[in-house]
């Protein structure tokens, strides 16, 4: 039987590890390559980087990091922040990231999501949505609406034809970043998650809010998320990976527990 | 003394290969990639990865020589490892793009055809393996282990050539043998320390199937 994943994810700003509180502050909290192996070393199914500088001048910092990262680390890990063309994605895949995340350029320039997927392959492409709750109304009558470059620009699109729209172009997975939860640890956005797991028939990873283990039970049961994407539960000590999935194992959950 | 053998990743395109050669050399599997036939039969071992699509990978094997440099090195007896697609491709034919394929292994490769919801397609994460019987690459891992999987299409071979079976929706056979010749549906390069222990078998493989 599949497992129920729990991502790691580590926001890299010029080499360093960073935490944002709704994608406004950020505060270095140490090195990505470390914090990484860590994690591998404690069980994690799965990594995510994402690049919060993006900038072009900075790019290399990231390839140095999955080049370390990919040297040590033997699980999956993607990387996602300023990936606007498929010779992005593939300067990371050689430096031995596994997948690609896009999230802001897709939306501008949806094709970019096909292009990614005939050049690397679909179950490579990860399409990351960062969504805010809005009114329903006409517009937006699932009453999500993406937004892009960080959650600060609305989109005038509803999150719901956007993941239909992201799985018919080719991706293969999909990351719902609810920003409302983003950095609150008050738990998912359970309702969102749900939503777009009935939605489309690619997995789902499940994003913003984690605060305590409970809500990943939440997510992963109610919310019906494939996988549970955590970050400053772990940098800060106050929860470890096998501690996680031991509890996750108690409440019934299916998780990786031998590695 | 013991000189290292030499181990030739199968480079077709498909794929990043750099995270094989990086798994290998982790357990101390010198290994060169290449898409030489002669290169690939002059090895001691040979290890065929890759991800994506089977239509264009068996084309692109055709155009390199590599179909035919492949059937000869299964031919050698010397130790075979096929990964992922690597492991589809070995079959007699795949549904993916409707093709035929190396049919080293008597059977064939079929899609996950859920209109269910609760089985998405592709069928990605960590998933454990039912050992159906013993093999020496297996020797370092148990029945029940969980490896890292990333496919839409699956293996059916002949019984008498499945060694694991796995759980998604219906059971479907994740770790082939046959003689040689030792192939997983799972990415071990990307399964963690139990992939790792795989490889590290490998490394000592001398290619038959006696424990």
């Amino acid at each position: 039987m599949l497992s129920k994943r729990i991502i790691a994810c580590l926001d890299v700003r010029e080499g360093k590890l960073a935490k944002s509180v709704k994608f406004i502050n950020t505060r270095d909290i140490g090195d990505p390559v470390e914090k990484a192996a860590e994690y591998y070393d404690d069980g994690l199914d799965e990594l995510v980087f994402y690049d919060i500088t993006a900038s072009s001048d900075k790019r290399d910092i990231m390839l140095d990091v999955v080049e370390s990262v990919a040297e040590k680390i033997f699980i999956p890990f993607s990387v996602g922040g300023g990936i606007r063309t498929v010779a992005d994605a593939n300067r990371l895949l050689w430096a031995g990231a596994e997948k690609i995340n896009v999230n802001s350029a897709a939306v501008l320039r949806p094709e970019l999501i096909a292009e990614c997927a005939r050049a690397i392959g679909s179950q490579n492409v990860v399409l990351s949505m960062d969504i805010l709750k809005v009114e329903t109304n006409r517009d937006f009558p699932s009453g999500y609406e993406v937004v892009i470059n960080g959650g600060r620009t609305p989109t005038g699109i509803d999150a719901q034809s956007w993941a239909l729209r992201g799985e018919e172009l080719g991706a293969g997975e999909l990351v719902v970043n609810s920003i409302d939860a983003d950095g609150t640890k008050a738990g998912y956005e359970i309702n969102l998650t749900r939503m777009i797991a009935e939605t489309v028939a690619i997995p789902i990873i499940a994003s913003g809010g984690a605060g305590k283990p409970e809500h990943l039970y939440e997510v992963l049961t109610e919310g019906k998320a494939d996988a549970a994407l955590v970050a400053s539960m772990l940098h800060f000590g106050e929860y470890t990976v096998s501690g996680l999935k031991r509890w996750l194992h108690d409440q019934g959950i299916k998780v990786r527990l031998n590695y | 003394m013991k000189t290292a053998a030499r181990v030739a990743i199968v480079d077709y395109d498909a794929g990043n290969l750099g995270s094989v050669r990086r798994a290998c050399h982790e357990v101390g599997i010198e290994c060169v990639i290449t898409s030489e036939p002669e290169e690939i039969l002059a090895a001691d071992k040979v290890i065929f990865p890759g991800v994506g699509s089977a239509e264009s990978a068996v084309d692109t094997l055709h155009q390199r020589g590599l179909f035919q440099a492949l059937l000869d090195f299964y031919a050698t007896g010397k130790p075979f490892l096929g990964i992922c697609l690597g492991s589809q491709i070995l079959l007699e034919h795949t549904e993916e793009g409707d093709k035929d394929c190396l049919g080293i292994v008597p059977g064939c490769c079929e899609r996950f055809d859920y209109v269910d919801r609760q089985f998405k397609v592709p069928h990605i994460g960590w998933n454990e393996i039912e050992i159906q019987r013993p093999h020496p690459m297996l020797k370092n891992v148990e029945d029940g282990d969980e490896f890292y999987f990333v496919h839409s299409y699956f293996n059916r071979p002949k019984e008498a050539h499945v060694i694991a079976m796995t759980e998604y929706g219906h059971r479907f056979c994740s770790v082939i043998a046959r003689d040689n010749l030792f192939a997983t549906q799972f990415h071990l390069e990307k399964s963690g320390k139990k992939g790792l222990a795989i490889l590290d078998a490998f490394r000592d493989w001398d290619g038959t199937e006696s424990c």
